[in-house]
C-alpha cells in the first residue's frame, strides 16, 4: 500500500510540478561549444550592450522630463523646437554605431557562409515529423525520430530530464572535424538547429542548402525543428552526439554492418509472426503518428486504417501507396525511407491488426521485386 | 454635361443633409450610411470586436502552454488557433483601427466635409464583415482553420494544407479589396480636401503618416493578393508556382510574402507614430521637437521597408552577397526610428507634463516599443539572427512592436479622442487602471518570451521542454491579466457613451489642431464651409 502511495504521489508531483523539479530561470543565450556559436554569442552581447547604454540614455532624458518637467512640480513648458546641430547629431551617431557593428557581423557572416574543405558530409532530410541523417561517403543511413513516449506527453506518466529532446538515434559526429550538412527536406520546410553550434538552416524541399560545424568538445548536444512544419513540429527534436574521433570510426563500422545485415535479411523466409511483431514497431515510428497507434486515424487529414479499403481490399493498391504516397496529400512515399523488411512488415502488420483480419501477408522478397519493376 | 449634374446634385444634398438631416434611423443608417464618422464607428467597433476573439484564441494558446505537455488542446487545434490569432490580429483587429481612426479624424484634422469618395467607403467597410465571416467560418470546417501560420508558408499551406485554404484565400482577397479601396480614399481625401491654406508641411502628422501608410497599402496589398492567387492556382489548378517536384520553388513564396509583410509591418505602426506625435506634445505642452524631420523619417522607413524583405528569411539560404545587403539595410532602418524616439523624448523635455490615460498609453508607446525596437536591431544582425530566427526572441520582438505599439497607440488615440467622438469624458480612474494593468499584463506576457527564444524555445510549438516552463508559466499568467484587462476598456467606452462630465471643444489644454474647433460631440456633419488655415 505504502509503495503504492508513494508511487502515486511521486506520479502526481511529476504531473503537476514538472516544472518546479527540472526548472532554471536562464536568460540569456548559451555561447555554445563551437568557434561559430562563441562569435555569435559575442556579436549578440555586443549588440546588446550597445541597446543597453543608448536605452539607458534615451529613458534616462525621458525619466528626468517625467520626474521634473511635470504641471504638478509647477513646471512651466518651455517652447523649443528644430535644433539643426541636434537633428544631425543624432542622425550621425546612431549611423556611425551602426556602422562599427557591421564589421565584425560581417566577418562572422563570412566565416559562416565557408563549407569548403570538410572532412565529413553529412546529408540531413527534413520528413513530417523526424529527420534523416545519410553518411554520404559512407553509403548508410537512418532516421532520427522523437523517443518520449506518448503518455509522457499526455501527462499519464511522469515527464523525464530530456523531454520532447531525445531520440531513438541521434546524429553521430567526430570531434575536432569539419563537418559539412547538406540539408533538404521530403515534404514540408523545417530548418535544423543546435543552439550550442551556432547552427540553423532551413531544409527545403527542391533545395540543397549547405552548413558546417567543427566541434571540440565531446558531448550530447540538443535542438529542436524551428519551421512551422504541420501537426508534430514540436515533437521533432535534434540530437548529436560528439564522440572522440576513434569512437566514431568504430562506430561507422558497425553501423556499415548493420546496414549490410540489414539487406541480407531481405533474402531471408519470413513468416506471419515474424512479420506482425516486427511491423508493430515500424508502423510505431513511421506511421502511427498520424494514422494512430490504434489505426484510427485522424479524418480527414490522416484517414483511418482499420477497416478501410485500402488495408482490407487489393494488396498492390495498399504496397503501392505505402511506397510510392499519395500526391497532393500528406501521404509521404515510404519507399526510400523504409527498408523492404519494413515495408513488407508494414504493409502485413496493416492488413492484419486492429480486425483487418485478411489473413494476407507481403514478403520483402515480393516488396523488393516490386521496387525494381519501377 | 451629365458629369456636372451629378456634382450639383450632390452639392445639392449635402446641403440640404446640413440644415435639415441627422442620420438616418435604424438600421439602415449603418448599412447605408456615408458618413465619415458612422463609417469610423463601425470600423472601430468591428475592430475591438475582432481583437478579442483574436484575444481569445491568445488565451486558448497560452492556456496549453502554461505547463509542458498537452492538456487542453491537441497540436492541429493549437496550429489553428496560432495561426488565426495572426491573422485576426492583424487584418482583423489593427488594420480596421487605423482605418476607422483615419475615417473619424481625417476629415476633422484637414477641415473636410466627408471623406473624398464616400459610397466606396462604406462598401470597403462592409467587406470586412464578410471577409472574416468567411475566414472564422473555417473553424468549423471539416479539416478544421487554416493551420500553417499567419505567413501561410508554402507548401505547408498549398500541398498539405487543408480543405479550408481555398477559404481563406477568398477571404484575404476581400480583405485586400477592402484595404485597397480605403487606402484610395485616404489619398483622395487628403490631396484634395484640405482646407485651404493647408500646405502639406503644414498637415498634422497623423495625416501624414496615413497618406505615407496608404501608398504603402496601395503597394503591398496586390503583391498579397498575387502570392495568395498563385497559391489558389497551385491549390485548384495544377500549376506548380511552390511545388518542388513540379519545378516550382518553396523559396519564392517567401520572397514575395515578405515583400508585402515587411511594409504591412510599417502599416500597423506608421498611423501610431502619427497619432502619438500629437498625443505627447498636447500633454508636454510644448510643440512637437521636429516636425519636418517626423516627416522625412516616416518617408524614410516607408522606402526603405521595400527593400529589407529578405531578413525575415535569413536562414534559407540566400547567397551571401544577398544576406549582407539585406542585413545593411536592415540596420540603417535604425536611423529614421531612432530619429522618431529622440524627437518625442526632446518634445517631452522640460515640457509641463501632465499623465491622462492618453499620454500614459503614448510614453508607453515609446518605452515599449523602442525595446521592440532594440531587439530588432539584434535580430537585423544577421549572424545572431541564426540564433534568433523562429524562436521566442522574435514572438517576444513582434509582440513589443505591435501590442505597446500598434495597440497601445490605438488606446492612446482612442482616449485622446473619446471626449470628440462622444461629447462625455471618460472614467479616468477607470481609465488608468486599464492603462496599469494592460502595461504589467503586456510586460510579464512578453519580456519572459525573450529569455525563452534565448535559451532556446522554437516558436508554434504546443508543446516544450522543461526548462522553459517557468517563464511559460509567468507568460501565461501576464497573457490572462492583459486579456481580462481588455473587457474594462468596453465597459469605460460604454459608459462614456453613454454618459459622464460633459466634453468642451477642446477638453486637452495642450492639444492643437483643427479637431478641436469644432463642438464636442462632433456633429454628425462637420466643415460645411472649409476652415482658414494661416
Amino acid at each position: 500500500m505504502r509503495v503504492h502511495a508513494q508511487r502515486a504521489g511521486a506520479l502526481l508531483g511529476g504531473l503537476m510540478f514538472p516544472a518546479w523539479s527540472m526548472a532554471d530561470w536562464t536568460l540569456n543565450m548559451t555561447p555554445g561549444v563551437t568557434g561559430t556559436s562563441n562569435e555569435i554569442f559575442s556579436l549578440h552581447m555586443t549588440i546588446l550592450w550597445i541597446c543597453v547604454v543608448i536605452g539607458v540614455v534615451v529613458f534616462g532624458v525621458m525619466f528626468w522630463s517625467i520626474f521634473a518637467h511635470r504641471k504638478s512640480q509647477g513646471a512651466k513648458p518651455a517652447n523649443f523646437h528644430e535644433n539643426t546641430l541636434v537633428e544631425i547629431l543624432w542622425t550621425i551617431i546612431p549611423f556611425v554605431i551602426l556602422v562599427v557593428m557591421a564589421i565584425p557581423a560581417t566577418a562572422t557572416l563570412v566565416d559562416m557562409y565557408d563549407t569548403t574543405e570538410s572532412e565529413v558530409d553529412i546529408k540531413v532530410t527534413g520528413y513530417q515529423w523526424k529527420w534523416q541523417y545519410e553518411y554520404i561517403n559512407e553509403d548508410f543511413g537512418y532516421f532520427s525520430n522523437l523517443s518520449t513516449p506518448r503518455d509522457q506527453i499526455e501527462n499519464r506518466q511522469a515527464k523525464g530530464e530530456n523531454y520532447l529532446l531525445e531520440v531513438d538515434n541521434p546524429l553521430v559526429i567526430p570531434v575536432g572535424k569539419k563537418v559539412r550538412f547538406l540539408l533538404t527536406a521530403n515534404d514540408v520546410i523545417h530548418s535544423w538547429w543546435v543552439p550550442d553550434f551556432g547552427v540553423k538552416k532551413d531544409a527545403i524541399p527542391g533545395f540543397i542548402n549547405e552548413t558546417w560545424t567543427r566541434v571540440d568538445e565531446p558531448g550530447i548536444y540538443r535542438g529542436q525543428c524551428t519551421e512551422l512544419c504541420g501537426k508534430d513540429h514540436g515533437f521533432m527534436p535534434v540530437v548529436v552526439e560528439a564522440v572522440p574521433e576513434e569512437e566514431y570510426n568504430a562506430w561507422v563500422a558497425e553501423k556499415k554492418e548493420a546496414a549490410e545485415r540489414e539487406r541480407q535479411l531481405t533474402q531471408k523466409d519470413w513468416t506471419m509472426a515474424e512479420l506482425m511483431e516486427r511491423g508493430e514497431k515500424a508502423y510505431q515510428t513511421a506511421c502511427a503518428a498520424c494514422h494512430q497507434a490504434d489505426g484510427s486515424g485522424a479524418p480527414p487529414a490522416f484517414p483511418a486504417l482499420k477497416g478501410s479499403p485500402i488495408a482490407t481490399q487489393d494488396m498492390a493498391a495498399h504496397i503501392d501507396i505505402v511506397v510510392n504516397g499519395k500526391s497532393g496529400t500528406s501521404m509521404q512515399a515510404f519507399g526510400n525511407q523504409l527498408s523492404e523488411v519494413d515495408l513488407a512488415a508494414v504493409i502485413t502488420y496493416e492488413r492484419n491488426a486492429w480486425g483487418n483480419n485478411t489473413g494476407e501477408m507481403v514478403t520483402p522478397k515480393e516488396i523488393f521485386d516490386y521496387k525494381n519493376q519501377q | 454635361m451629365a458629369v456636372t449634374g451629378v456634382f450639383m446634385s450632390a452639392v445639392a444634398d449635402t446641403h440640404a443633409q446640413d440644415h435639415h438631416h441627422g442620420p438616418a434611423k435604424g438600421i439602415s443608417r449603418w448599412l447605408l450610411t456615408t458618413n465619415h464618422k458612422d463609417i469610423g464607428t463601425m470600423y472601430l467597433i468591428f475592430s475591438f470586436a475582432m481583437f478579442l476573439l483574436g484575444g481569445t484564441m491568445a488565451m486558448v494558446i497560452r492556456a496549453e502552454l502554461f505547463q509542458p505537455g498537452l492538456q487542453i488542446v491537441q497540436p492541429e487545434f493549437f496550429n489553428q488557433m496560432t495561426t488565426m490569432h495572426g491573422l485576426i490580429m492583424v487584418f482583423g483587429a489593427v488594420m480596421p483601427a487605423f482605418v476607422g481612426l483615419a475615417n473619424w479624424m481625417l476629415p476633422l484634422m484637414i477641415g473636410a466635409p466627408d471623406m473624398a469618395l464616400p459610397r466606396m467607403n462604406n462598401w470597403s467597410f462592409w467587406l470586412l464583415p464578410c471577409a472574416f465571416l468567411i475566414l472564422v467560418s473555417t473553424l468549423f470546417m471539416e479539416g478544421g482553420a487554416p493551420n500553417f501560420g499567419w505567413t501561410f508558408y508554402a507548401p505547408l499551406s498549398t500541398t498539405y494544407g487543408p480543405p479550408s485554404t481555398t477559404f481563406f484565400i477568398f477571404a484575404v482577397h476581400i480583405m485586400g479589396i477592402s484595404s485597397i479601396m480605403g487606402a484610395i480614399n485616404v489619398i483622395a481625401t487628403i490631396l484634395n480636401l484640405r482646407a485651404p491654406g493647408m500646405t502639406l508641411m503644414k498637415m498634422p502628422l497623423f495625416v501624414w503618416t496615413w497618406l505615407i501608410t496608404a501608398f504603402l497599402l496601395i503597394a503591398v496589398m496586390p503583391v498579397l493578393a498575387g502570392v495568395v492567387t498563385m497559391m489558389l492556382m497551385d491549390i485548384n489548378f495544377g500549376t506548380s508556382f511552390f511545388d518542388a517536384s513540379g519545378g516550382g520553388d518553396p523559396v519564392l513564396f517567401q520572397h514575395v510574402f515578405w515583400f508585402f509583410g515587411h511594409p504591412e509591418v510599417y502599416i500597423m505602426i506608421l498611423p501610431a507614430f502619427g497619432a502619438v506625435s500629437h498625443i505627447i506634445p498636447a500633454f508636454s505642452r510644448k510643440p512637437l521637437f521636429g516636425y519636418a524631420s517626423m516627416v522625412y523619417a516616416v518617408g524614410a522607413i516607408a522606402l526603405l521597408s521595400f527593400v529589407v524583405w529578405a531578413h525575415h528569411m535569413f536562414t534559407v539560404g540566400i547567397p551571401i552577397v544577398g544576406q549582407l545587403f539585406f542585413m545593411y539595410a536592415t540596420m540603417l532602418i535604425a536611423v529614421p526610428t531612432g530619429v522618431k524616439v529622440f524627437n518625442w523624448v526632446a518634445t517631452m523635455f522640460r515640457g509641463s507634463l501632465t499623465f491622462e490615460a492618453p499620454m500614459l498609453f503614448a510614453v508607453a508607446f515609446v518605452i515599449l516599443f523602442t525595446i521592440g525596437g532594440f531587439s530588432g536591431l539584434m535580430l537585423a544582425i544577421a549572424p545572431a539572427d541564426f540564433q534568433y530566427h523562429d524562436t521566442y526572441f522574435v514572438v517576444a520582438h513582434f509582440h513589443y512592436v505591435l501590442v505597446p505599439g500598434a495597440i497601445f497607440g490605438i488606446f492612446a488615440s482612442a482616449y485622446f479622442w473619446l471626449p470628440k467622438w462622444t461629447g462625455h469624458m471618460y472614467d479616468e480612474t477607470l481609465a488608468k487602471t486599464h492603462f496599469w494593468l494592460s502595461f504589467i499584463g503586456m510586460n510579464l506576457a512578453f519580456f519572459p518570451m525573450h529569455f525563452l527564444g534565448l535559451a532556446g524555445m522554437p516558436r508554434r510549438i504546443p508543446d516544450y521542454a522543461l526548462q522553459f516552463a517557468d517563464f511559460n508559466m509567468v507568460s501565461s499568467v501576464g497573457a490572462f491579466m492583459f486579456g481580462a484587462t481588455q473587457l474594462l476598456f468596453l465597459l469605460i467606452v460604454v459608459k462614456c457613451i453613454k454618459g459622464g462630465k460633459e466634453a468642451p471643444a477642446k477638453p486637452w489644454d495642450g492639444a492643437e489642431g483643427l479637431e478641436w474647433t469644432v463642438s464636442s460631440p462632433a456633429p454628425y456633419h462637420t466643415f460645411a464651409t472649409p476652415p482658414e488655415v494661416k
